[in-house]
């Protein structure tokens, strides 16, 4: 079993339970997409490159994220809306140590 | 007023691509786009990411493309219209449309076609409420003419490329530049930040991290921010320009208001016949456009410029048969006078 069980609210505050698959190379910002959580055109923007934070999420709970390198935190240092607990779902690769995950996609800037 | 055969609003690699295949059936094109240069959010969003799914190119820079494609289409001599968006079109008759830009700028063509991509990049606006009285009086969101700031006092923000390198480059011209960052670190070229780093030492560029700007005062124009430092009182500096630099964020913008069906914030057009839109003569091409089985990729948006241009063909030719030439068999003539061929294979008759 390579999927696991983790926990998305949308921009409306709608908590959404998500199975994500950890072996087809996906990120959260490609998860949110494919679950259609976030309107077509304000997420992802830039295709994933940490270049536009339209998929910065708020991680709520978290069990064991891989450390943010450096060009995420580059972006989040210009990005909006921007909290302690800010990430970049497009830099969230999913696997399995992230069972159990949550997160709260960030307002649209 | 500008008259061409197609307008392609958006100059990114669809609409720079659609010029070609346009030039090869002897029409011409003008392209309007929001940025102040063409490549759309490859040149504006990561000109220096190598791209490994153009044919032909095991991996090809973002802004190379796009310099090739500028390359490719010099020919044609396309005309641009940049620093300006597309706000509204009227059908003026049977044949022609027009379309105006927020600066005025009229265009009558005989086509449309859209090829804007995520949508019209606009600048990210300092989050101040009263930002919008400050626009073009004093707060800029682009340097469009650099000597508009000669001798002036400026502070820019933010820490990308575009605030490294106009801090560089207003800092020769402007009397002042303070450089104001919410990091200590900046996102950008090293080349650019050792400059930054080498003018500081100078005292020609004033560094101040990390903080923000969060206000902007003056009387109907800026004459000074308000800069929070972390542990710090907030203070003032007087200043005649701020160029806040945050990057660009995509909006489908006016087009949006055009009576277009949209879908998802894409342009509905008919699936693998030409991608012409539910308006007869405006056409979507590339990643603005929807359609069952759309791939937003580089290679789709050629592949739809391509069967845009014949159909714009036949609407504007109506008597003529089209037929496909291969360019290696025809060559290419430019509008400028050239022309490109292959060598011929017999050149001397042997006795």
């Amino acid at each position: 079993m390579s999927d696991i069980n983790i926990k998305i609210t949308d921009r409306e505050g709608v908590t959404h339970d998500v199975v994500a698959p950890t072996d087809m190379s996906m990120n959260l910002m490609e998860i949110i997409r494919s679950y259609e959580l976030a309107e077509e055109g304000t997420i992802g923007v830039c295709g994933g490159m940490a270049m536009c934070a339209s998929c910065q999420v708020y991680v709520i709970s978290d069990p064991g994220l891989e450390p943010m390198g450096d060009e995420e935190d580059a972006m989040l240092g210009e990005a909006y809306h921007v909290e302690s607990n800010s990430r970049l779902g497009c830099q969230l690769h999913m696997s399995m140590e992230m069972e159990g995950l949550e997160v709260a996609i960030a307002p649209y800037p | 007023m500008i008259t061409t055969d197609i307008l392609i609003i958006g100059a990114g690699p669809t609409g720079l691509f659609a010029v070609f295949e346009a030039g090869l059936l002897k029409m011409k094109c003008h392209i309007i786009d929001a940025l102040p240069q063409p490549g759309g959010q490859l040149a504006e969003l990561y000109p220096k990411k190598p791209i490994f799914d153009i044919p032909g190119y095991p991996s090809v820079n973002a802004g190379e493309l796009v310099d090739n494609l500028m390359e490719q289409i010099k020919q044609f001599q396309p005309g641009f219209t940049l620093g300006e968006t597309a706000v509204s079109y009227t059908k003026v008759d049977d044949e022609w449309f027009e379309v105006v830009t927020n600066k005025g700028t009229v265009h009558r063509c005989k086509a449309i076609a859209i090829a804007g991509g995520l949508g019209t990049f606009e600048p990210r606006k300092p989050t101040m409420e009263n930002v919008a009285d400050y626009e073009e009086k004093g707060l800029e969101y682009f340097v469009k003419e650099p000597e508009h700031f000669r001798n002036k006092k400026v502070v820019i923000a933010g820490g990308g490329d575009s605030a490294l390198d106009w801090s560089v480059f207003l800092s020769n011209v402007a009397s002042e530049v303070t450089l104001i960052h919410r990091r200590n670190e900046f996102r950008g070229a090293l080349d650019s930040v050792e400059k930054v780093q080498d003018l500081k030492n100078q005292g020609k560029i004033k560094l101040i991290t990390p903080a923000e700007v969060t206000a902007i005062k003056g009387d109907g124009k800026v004459e000074a921010i308000t800069v929070a430092v972390d542990g710090q009182e907030p203070f003032d500096i007087e200043t005649d320009y701020f160029i806040p630099l945050f990057g660009l964020t995509p909006k489908l913008g006016e087009i949006a208001q055009w009576g277009l069906n949209i879908e998802k914030n894409a342009i509905v057009v008919n699936n693998a016949l030409d991608y012409q839109t539910n308006i007869d003569g405006i056409y979507a091409i590339g990643d603005i456009n929807t359609y069952p089985g759309k791939l937003k990729l580089i290679l789709c948006g050629f592949h739809e410029a391509t069967l845009m241009c014949q159909s714009v063909y036949n609407r504007l030719n109506p008597g003529k048969k089209f037929v496909l030439k291969y360019t290696t068999v025809s060559g290419v003539d430019g509008f400028d006078g050239s022309r490109k061929e292959a060598e011929k294979a017999v050149v001397k008759k042997i006795d």
